[in-house]
């Protein structure tokens, strides 16, 4: 069982947590967005070999983070509630 | 010197002292071109450098793999080949598939062992009863064989499942194929492997792409371990690397990439001669020929390049497999190992022609691409020889993701992903 940090509980279970998709995939804006656009949005993803910057919710509590992880060893670099990440 | 297998040669060498077999495939150095260039030695990528040479008559074929032959997902599969999918486009390739399957020892000369034991995705409510009437029913409009089994038919065919009144997951019936099964997956690789060398084509194994040529815009070559090599035509079925490969191409894809475990038990005299899928469990059985317990079951819900599995998904297997079949209990557990799997929003396949231009795709069969290695193989050829589409692969183009038709087979995949 791997541990990973919730930023509001700390370590816990991996069990306990759920992947959310690529950090920074932001929704698109508006009523004219292009076809591909909404695409890219809804289903490309960089899926990275090593080093990746991902969204992930701690289900007990339901804090939303951007972990940084690596996903070729499972390491876990740093863990951010969202909405904190840009002034970490 | 014997090249074709038969029950003739396997004689002559018992009385040659087996002193004649040759190499079951050439391994050549690479050339510094050729009219396609397959990425990837697992069965898709070796289906399609064998289909070609035999349907399209370009032999000045070469398939470039990093590690081994067949050591990706198609060495690590539990090997169920079923069609009993939903949706008309997936009938037909599926379809495809199995029927090639049922020829495919005699096409290539090699014993892939197929063995159409049936397999039954069981019902454990009313409702699933109801899906399960649904599923069958457009089955057998499709032209798949396909039955609505009552508890009494699974006990007749699985009669160590637990039956039992206080059973989690009971019995309300389920869905028959008969003519689903198992093969055996090396031999699915290496067949494919001896007959495409056989016509011609080049498998150069411990040669790992690392970049591609682009020139005009088009893709070119690749750059590899063992140098450049430039193609007319390049394809890749690289199953969970190919985000990996695409972004070296320069465009992302609707794919992410998962662990998928499996495991073995020790071997144990004949016990179970089908193979049994539950929903509740999310976990399949089955035995092999050599007595083993054959376990899969649902992803690690981590994404991950690690080809090893965590516990938890592990644990929640055994356990599923222990509330179906109290009987293995005691059973000890001989090996577990996991495949890098490449799973789409829609759990179906990829096959077309990639963002950049004369870089064509075959991936996204996630967990269950070997039983479609056959068809995968077929496509992924007639996009090469021709540059375009047939109506079969048509419905399963990238494009799909930006019209909106996804083919969502997330009940037929069977496997929750
Ligand atoms: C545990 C498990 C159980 C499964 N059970 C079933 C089942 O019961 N039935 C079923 O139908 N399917 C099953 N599947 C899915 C099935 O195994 C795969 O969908 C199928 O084998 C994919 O075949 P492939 O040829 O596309 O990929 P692979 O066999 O993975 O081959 C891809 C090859 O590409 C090579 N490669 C990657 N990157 C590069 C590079 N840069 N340069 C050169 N080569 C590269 C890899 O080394 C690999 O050999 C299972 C998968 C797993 C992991
Ligand atoms: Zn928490």
């Amino acid at each position: 069982m791997q541990l990973f940090p919730c930023p509001f509980c700390g370590p816990r279970d991996e069990t306990e947590f759920h992947y959310g998709g690529d950090a920074g995939n932001a929704r698109p804006d508006g009523g004219d967005v292009p076809i591909d656009r909404w695409a890219n949005y809804l289903y490309l993803r960089s899926n990275p070999k090593g080093a990746a910057r991902e969204i992930w919710v701690h289900m007990n509590c339901g804090e939303f983070f951007v972990m940084e992880r690596d996903t070729l060893t499972h390491e876990v670099l740093s863990s951010t509630a969202l909405g904190e990440e840009h002034t970490a | 010197m014997t090249r074709r297998y038969s029950a003739l040669s396997l004689f002559k060498e018992g009385l040659a002292g087996q002193t004649g077999w040759k190499q079951a495939w050439r391994s050549p150095e690479p050339k510094p071109s050729y009219d396609a260039i397959v990425i990837g030695g697992g069965g898709h990528g070796l289906a399609t450098a064998y289909y070609l040479a035999r349907n399209h008559n370009i032999a000045r074929v070469a398939v470039l793999e990093k590690g081994w032959i067949g050591g990706g997902n198609t060495g690590r599969n539990t090997t169920v080949v079923r069609s009993n999918y939903y949706y008309p486009q997936s009938v037909e390739l599926y379809g495809l598939a199995h029927r090639l399957y049922e020829g495919l020892s005699k096409d290539l000369n090699y014993n892939v062992m197929l063995s159409q034991r049936g397999m039954v995705n069981l019902c454990h409510s009313t409702a699933e009863m109801e899906v399960g009437a649904r599923t069958v029913n457009a089955m057998q409009i499709s032209g798949i064989d396909a039955e609505l089994f009552s508890p009494e038919d699974v006990r007749r065919v699985a009669p160590i499942y637990n039956f039992s009144p206080y059973a989690r997951f009971p019995v309300f019936g389920g869905i028959w194929q008969g003519r689903a099964g198992t093969a055996r997956h090396d031999a699915v690789a290496w067949g494919y492997a001896r007959a495409a060398s056989r016509l011609g084509v080049d498998i150069i194994q411990n040669c790992e792409i690392t970049d591609f040529i682009i020139g005009g815009g088009r893709c070119r070559g690749v750059q590899t371990t063992r140098g450049a090599i430039r193609g007319e035509r390049i394809g890749m079925a690289v199953a969970g690397h190919s985000s990996v490969l695409a972004g070296k191409a320069g465009f992302r894809l609707p794919i992410n990439s998962y662990a998928l475990q499996a495991c073995v038990s020790e071997p144990v005299k004949p016990i179970l001669d089908t193979v049994v899928l539950s929903p509740g469990t999310g976990v399949y059985v089955s035995q092999s020929d050599k007595g083993e317990i054959v376990i899969g079951g649902g992803l690690d819900r981590i994404p991950s390049y690690a080809q090893r599995g965590n516990l938890p998904t592990l644990e929640t297997v055994i356990a599923g497999v222990l509330e179906m079949f109290p009987i293995f209990g005691q059973l000890k557990l001989m090996r577990q190992w996991a495949g890098i799997v490449d799973v789409v929003p829609d759990s179906s396949p990829i096959i077309g022609e990639s963002p950049l231009p004369n870089l064509f795709l075959n991936c996204g069969w996630g967990t269950g691409g070997f039983k479609a290695i056959p068809a995968g193989g077929t496509l992924l050829a007639n996009l090469l020889a021709t540059g375009k589409h047939n109506e079969i692969s048509r419905p399963f183009d990238l494009d799909r993701f930006a019209t909106g038709r996804l083919i969502d087979e997330a009940a037929g995949s069977g496997i929750a992903h």
